[in-house]
């Protein structure tokens, strides 16, 4: 059988399993009665709720996206394609690190390319793959807004600035 | 020319995100004094005096744009921050947002009176900013805390509280009703206009959406007035401006000059020159949608229309110096990639063509180039361009109409030798697998 493309939405991995009990903590939860006070409608508050849901659990899995359609009245087919549109909402699982390299023009010019060909190397994965332990994701991003200090590694949350081969070596011994 | 510190005052300053510091150099004072002693249409005439004009790109009149919400429209105003900054090259509104957050709160809250907001106003930032996100978080809390924000600020009668909505990585959320429909929780997929969003926007209501460095600007215009503010740069063209320089200059980052400093004036005097003291290749003055400037160009002052005239736009000022070690056919499909990836896929010309654009680009770098390939560039360019709902489209075919029009030289080596010029490097490894958009 072909190669089903990874968006295809037959795809097994799409569908919820039924028997996977999904549901916000009770910390989450308090944020997300926050969350939904601060906008006019449910569906306005999609995005943040799905920020919240991955501070959660790392990524949106099929469970997560019916859960957080229950939660806002809305049908996973909507969810979902937010889910979809955006970059940053993690549609597989994603390592303790996410190295996230930015290789737009003025971080290209500065070499960056050799920080992202260099990590999917020496950790041995393609882009967009999670080493087998678990640890690093590598992932080539657009612009981060931080040209001036090029280029940048967004590490999780955080943003590495001024990297080079090396610098970038010394952070992930400190990765572990 | 010397640099100033009108907008970025205050980042030097110990602690200058706390608003006890901000209150100490007279901040919220123009919030108060705009909110008690003035109507809202004195704020928007005042605005339009100044002659400021968005800084987001497109360099719209502001005071024009808040003149043109209804007064007693049926559905809620909304006043829209627009802290999406993601165009490459790009990154003033960090500076505003990390070091001196009060001064974009105390300008939503001017703006939200002038337009007659509802009690709450979104600042929409780009969710990488995830620091940034955070010191808003905490202005805000302080600026709730002080009374500046919440029911009857300065006792003026004007409810107003503002949530950090943050986005999730989509360049096109930085277009105003591409930012409109993702605050409504939706894909971030522009409308068309008209109705333009200070008509019908956020939730049915009327909405104008506004660049950080914009709303940064109105407090000091109260403050100083109209004519202190037309002081800096020159007519239509006024202000003080923030520009970001990057890529190979010795020293890149964020500087504030009056608008209208040359590109060579912010390059050799104040950026230190080119890294290497190697020689300029290209200019791009705007972020990746301004069409690119040869070494000859460099004598254009960095404005809004002296850049239109000379066929590039000042844009977001995003800056990006290459000099004559950059192969222009791969900065030039890396900026392509950038688009297609980018595109959100509503209209055919864009969601095809960035695509077709960018794999052309990749068949050149390859060795793969035909003769007719350059003029083909130039055909699907104008395929794109004009066709489609929003600017993304136009902004992708910049820099390749640009780069095929000055350049050509290096397109016709690489058809015909499959190799960059002597002397220029490619960055990508072309044995890199690239994963899908």
């Amino acid at each position: 059988m072909a190669d089903l493309h990874p968006d295809n939405p037959y795809a097994p991995e799409r569908f919820p399993d039924r028997s996977k009990h999904v549901e916000f903590p009770e910390e989450a939860k308090k944020r997300f009665d926050w969350i939904l006070t601060r906008y006019p409608n449910k569906e306005a508050a999609l995005l943040p709720t799905l920020h919240l849901a991955q501070e959660v659990w790392g990524w949106i899995s099929p469970e997560t996206v019916h859960y957080v359609g229950e939660l806002l009245d809305l049908s996973p087919a909507t969810v979902f394609g937010v889910v979809s549109f955006y970059n940053m909402y993690n549609q597989k699982p994603v390592g303790k690190y996410h190295l996230q390299v930015c290789t737009n023009l003025s971080c290209m010019i500065t070499r960056a390319y050799d920080i992202y060909d260099h990590l999917c190397e020496k950790l041995s994965v393609n882009p967009g793959q999670t080493t087998p332990d678990g640890l690093y994701t590598v992932t080539e991003v657009e612009c981060l807004g931080s040209c001036g200090t090029a280029p940048v590694v967004q590490i999780n949350n955080d943003y590495h600035e001024n990297m080079s081969v090396e610098t970038m070596d010394a952070l992930l011994e400190k990765l572990k | 020319m010397e640099q100033i510190k009108v907008l970025l005052a205050n980042i030097d300053k110990p602690n200058s995100t706390s608003i006890d510091t901000y209150t100490a150099g007279g901040g919220y004072e123009d919030a108060r004094k705009a909110l008690t002693t003035m109507k809202p249409d004195e704020v928007i005439q005042l605005v339009k005096d100044s002659e400021l004009r968005g800084r987001g790109g497109a360099g719209f009149p502001t005071g024009n744009k808040w003149g043109f919400v209804p007064k007693n429209a049926p559905k809620p105003t909304w006043l829209l921050c627009n802290a999406d900054e993601s165009e490459p090259g790009t990154f003033k509104d960090r500076v505003i947002i990390e070091k001196d957050p009060h001064l974009l709160i105390e300008g939503m809250i001017i703006a939200a009176y002038a337009i007659g907001s509802n009690p709450m106003s979104y600042i929409y930032i780009r969710g990488e900013f995830h620091y940034g996100a955070t010191v808003l978080d905490k202005a805000l809390e302080e600026a709730r805390d002080k009374g500046f924000l919440g029911k009857n600020v300065f006792g003026s009668g004007f409810d107003l509280d503002i949530t950090v909505a943050r986005g999730a990585g989509a360049y096109i959320c930085g277009e105003e009703t591409g930012l409109i429909e993702s605050i409504e929780g939706h894909r971030g997929q522009p409308r068309v206009k008209p109705p333009f969003p200070a008509v019908v926007g956020a939730f049915g209501g009327p909405t104008v959406v506004q660049n950080v460095e914009t709303l940064a600007c109105v407090p000091l215009i109260v403050r100083n007035g109209a004519e202190w503010f037309k002081s800096f740069g020159t007519p239509k063209n006024t202000g003080p401006k923030l520009y970001c320089v990057s890529g190979n200059v010795k020293k890149p980052g964020v500087y504030e000059f009056p608008m209208g400093i040359t590109i060579r004036e912010l390059i050799y005097d104040h950026c230190g020159g080119i890294t290497g003291d190697r020689k300029l290749k290209a200019v791009i003055p705007g972020g990746a949608s301004a069409p690119m400037l040869t070494p000859d160009e460099i004598d254009i002052p960095l404005n809004f229309d002296a850049l239109m005239k000379a066929g590039s736009m000042l844009g977001s000022a995003g800056i990006i110096v290459l000099d004559e070690s950059v192969c222009i056919v791969d900065a030039v499909w890396r900026l392509a990639k950038f688009f297609a990836h980018e595109s959100c896929g509503q209209c055919t010309p864009c969601r095809e063509g960035t695509n077709w654009l960018e794999s052309v680009l990749d068949r050149i770098e390859r060795g793969e180039g035909r003769p007719q390939d350059a003029d083909l560039l130039l055909d699907m360019s104008d395929n794109i361009g004009g066709k489609s709902l929003c600017a993304l489209g136009d902004a992708a075919i910049g820099p390749v109409i640009s780069s095929v029009r000055k350049f050509r030289d290096e397109y016709l080596h690489h058809i015909q030798h499959q190799s960059c010029l002597p002397g220029t490097t490619r960055y990508r490894r072309l044995d890199m697998p690239i994963a899908a958009h």
